[in-house]
């Protein structure tokens, strides 16, 4: 999933049609050339013919057959591309070198083609010829021809040697594409790791740049720099949490301080305690909240990141379970472990266990006496998933992605005590591990469920399964 | 009890100086790192409550060296950070228990108070005592006025914890960082729930009730004085 296949890139796509487009023009640029030289030396070879036809002629109407045998016999004795053949009325050769009337084949007007044995050495071999017949007075042919073995021998070669070429044309091609987009993946994951790194929190870091000043520079150039305006805008987030923590919380919790003060050292009267006392518990609500908020704003942006750890989900399941336990016991609802194997994951234990808790305590806030809830750590293929089911009322679908907005309560669970930020801290805790956090329909109530996955389970080793003892 | 504070922001500082003070503490206070680790070499403390962060020597720099010169006085550290990690390393530089800012004064107390008694052990305990309730730590069981009392073990170690801290506030967050190690609020106060089942255990059916709630702040065990 993380190398990118070379062969499955845009860049070795582009490669492979250009390089498709490449070897028909070529081949098609080869094919015109030959076509063209085949046809300039079939002109030149007709050419010569004619020339030797037309002198042969003149010959035999200025001396007659025996001077047309004659000049015949004298040209062959050169033993050059020439081939000549006059045959009388019953085709019997008279003169020439060639030892009987070929068979030939037309090759457009009066000119022919055909094969003969030509004698090399003690034997011979069978060679092709081009030329003319041409009719003379008195009943005579004459066949004018030209060797052209030389011209077929290259035809030949050129359509063996063809389909090699574009082969090696397409093979190279392949190569220099998959080198070439070796190359530009290289960088792009280079760029997608980096992003990855940035999606999962650390925003502090920035694409590598090359010295060429290339498209990828470029782009690169403009993406750090968009970076560098949304951690500026992250930092200037996280100033404002932090000054509300130093700005507002302490005089909270001062106020705090002074009523608990004033209720221990005034003497009042029953009802100013209950007023002081209601005073505390309303500035340790709000106190809740800003810290709440403050979790939140941490988690999301990836402070707690530091404190990963490996986690092992059931015993965190098995304690924050038993804390609520009580709880539970007291509504009348029944909290229930699904039984399930090992599964550790890389986090922040703390914060899944507040996460947890949170879930848990919703649970039971929300199940009605005699219901059940169910916490459950499963080993799935996606992932590892930590879910908290109940038998409530449930989460209408169109609200589930509200409620996991901070201080979003739905119209039912106003009365009820909580800050609203439950559920907003435990979707900041999945994402700070990249965890999928996904309200379900349990039919009926709510399941919620936390699916770990990618680098809170791809960094530990793989769990150790018991070898079952074979026996025999 | 002499108390040494070491604090940079004045007015947290007065506010912190005042009220040790007014529950009877002798208090010394320093508003830099290197003003304290003079202080703290010089005279001996109690309990020094130092912030994490300081001008000239940070606290947890104070801490260890502090910690070198072979002072153990109990530390508490205060931080605006509440960070797990951050807690561990406030720890690990030698200090005692961590307290995250803003607290209530209760629990600074509560806690401050926790320290001392550690500071003055008696010598190791095998059976906890108060009033007719008595925990034997070795057999893991407890019994008041004779007769047996059932606990589970996570019950045994809350009672544990008040017994050891007994005519003492115990907050909430006390009890839930020692007993379950958590560092988190809860949503609902399900400590309540875990004291008032312990409570029904102990104190049911005996006229004298040994587990007190203490108004915003927690809970306290003692025998009637």
């Amino acid at each position: 999933m993380r190398a990118p296949n070379v062969l499955r890139t845009l860049a070795f796509r582009i490669v492979l049609i250009y390089l498709v487009v490449f070897a028909l023009s070529a081949t098609a640029i080869v094919a015109f050339t030959y076509w063209n030289t085949g046809r300039a030396l079939d002109a030149q070879t007709d050419q010569a013919n004619e020339t030797e036809v037309a002198s042969l002629s003149e010959h035999y109407e200025r001396f007659g057959l025996g001077g047309l045998s004659d000049a015949i016999a004298n040209r062959s004795i050169h033993g050059g591309p020439e081939l000549y053949l006059l045959v009388d009325t019953q085709q019997r050769p008279i003169a020439g070198n060639l030892d009987a009337w070929p068979e030939t084949s037309a090759a457009g007007g009066d000119l022919v083609e055909f094969d003969y044995e030509r004698r090399v050495g003690s034997g011979s071999e069978r060679r092709r010829a081009r030329g003319r017949i041409f009719a003379l007075t008195g009943g005579f042919q004459l066949l004018v021809a030209r060797d052209v073995y030389e011209r077929h021998e290259t035809e030949r070669y050129f359509t063996t040697t063809l389909p090699w070429s574009v082969g090696l044309v397409v093979l190279l091609g392949v190569l220099g594409g998959a080198l070439i987009s070796r190359s530009f993946v290289k960088r792009l994951d280079s760029i997608n790791r980096t992003s990855r790194e940035i999606m999962a929190g650390d925003l502090s870091r920035r694409l590598p740049m090359g010295k060429s000043g290339d498209e990828f520079d470029v782009l690169a150039a403009n993406l750090n720099r968009m970076l560098d305006r949304t951690e500026r805008l992250m930092r200037g987030m996280r100033d404002v949490t932090d000054s509300i923590a130093h700005d507002l919380r302490t005089p909270l919790n001062r106020l705090r301080n002074r009523l608990e003060g004033a209720l221990h050292t005034i003497d009042m009267g029953r009802g100013a305690t209950g007023e002081l006392e209601a005073a505390i518990e309303e500035s340790d609500r709000l106190i809740a909240t800003f810290n709440a908020l403050l979790l939140i704003a941490e988690a999301e942006a990836g402070v707690a990141r530091e404190a990963m750890a490996p986690v092992d989900l059931p015993g965190v399941v098995e304690g924050v379970a038993e804390l609520y336990a009580p709880l539970a016991d007291d509504k009348g609802v029944a909290l229930a472990i699904a039984p399930g194997g090992a599964a550790t994951i890389r986090g922040n234990g703390s914060l899944i266990s507040q996460a947890l808790a949170n879930l848990i305590d919703n649970a039971i806030k929300y199940t009605p006496s005699g219901g059940k809830v169910k916490v459950a750590v499963e080993d799935r293929p996606a992932g590892v998933a930590l879910s908290v089911s109940d038998s409530g009322p449930g989460i209408p679908a169109e609200d589930r992605a509200r409620v996991l907005e901070r201080f979003v309560r739905l119209e039912a669970s106003r009365n009820s005590p909580g800050t609203g930020l439950g559920l907003s801290l435990v979707a900041a805790v999945a994402r700070l591990h990249d965890a999928q956090f996904e309200l379900a329909d349990n039919r009926p109530g709510l399941k919620a469920t936390l699916l770990f996955t990618g680098s809170a389970i791809r960094a530990l080793p793989p769990p150790v399964h018991p070898r079952p003892f074979k026996a025999g | 009890m002499r108390i040494l504070v070491v604090e940079d922001d004045l007015e947290a500082q007065r506010y912190l100086v005042n009220g040790l003070k007014e529950a009877g503490h002798v208090v010394d206070d320093a508003a830099d790192g290197d003003t304290g680790l003079t202080l703290a070499l010089s005279r001996p403390y109690d309990v020094a409550i130092i912030d994490r962060m300081l001008p000239k020597m940070d606290g947890l720099r104070l801490v260890e060296e502090i910690r070198e010169h072979g002072n153990s006085t109990p530390v508490l550290f205060l931080s605006a950070l509440s960070e797990v990690d951050d807690r561990v390393k406030g720890l690990k530089a030698g200090g005692d228990d961590y307290l995250t800012k803003p607290y209530a004064f209760v629990e600074l107390l509560a806690r401050i108070d926790a320290l001392m008694r550690r500071r003055h052990p008696s010598a190791v305990k095998t059976r906890l005592q108060v009033g007719d309730l008595e925990l034997d730590l070795l057999t893991r069981t407890a019994k008041r006025n004779s007769s047996a009392i059932d606990l589970q073990p996570r019950e045994f170690r809350l009672l544990e914890y008040l017994m050891r801290h007994a005519g003492q506030v115990v907050t909430r967050t006390m009890l839930l960082e020692s007993v379950w190690e958590y560092h988190f609020d809860p949503q609902t106060n399900v400590i309540d729930v875990h004291i008032s089942r312990l409570r029904a255990k102990i104190d049911k059916g005996f006229e004298a009730p040994l587990l007190h709630t203490v108004r915003g702040a927690g809970y306290m065990i003692r025998a009637r004085a």
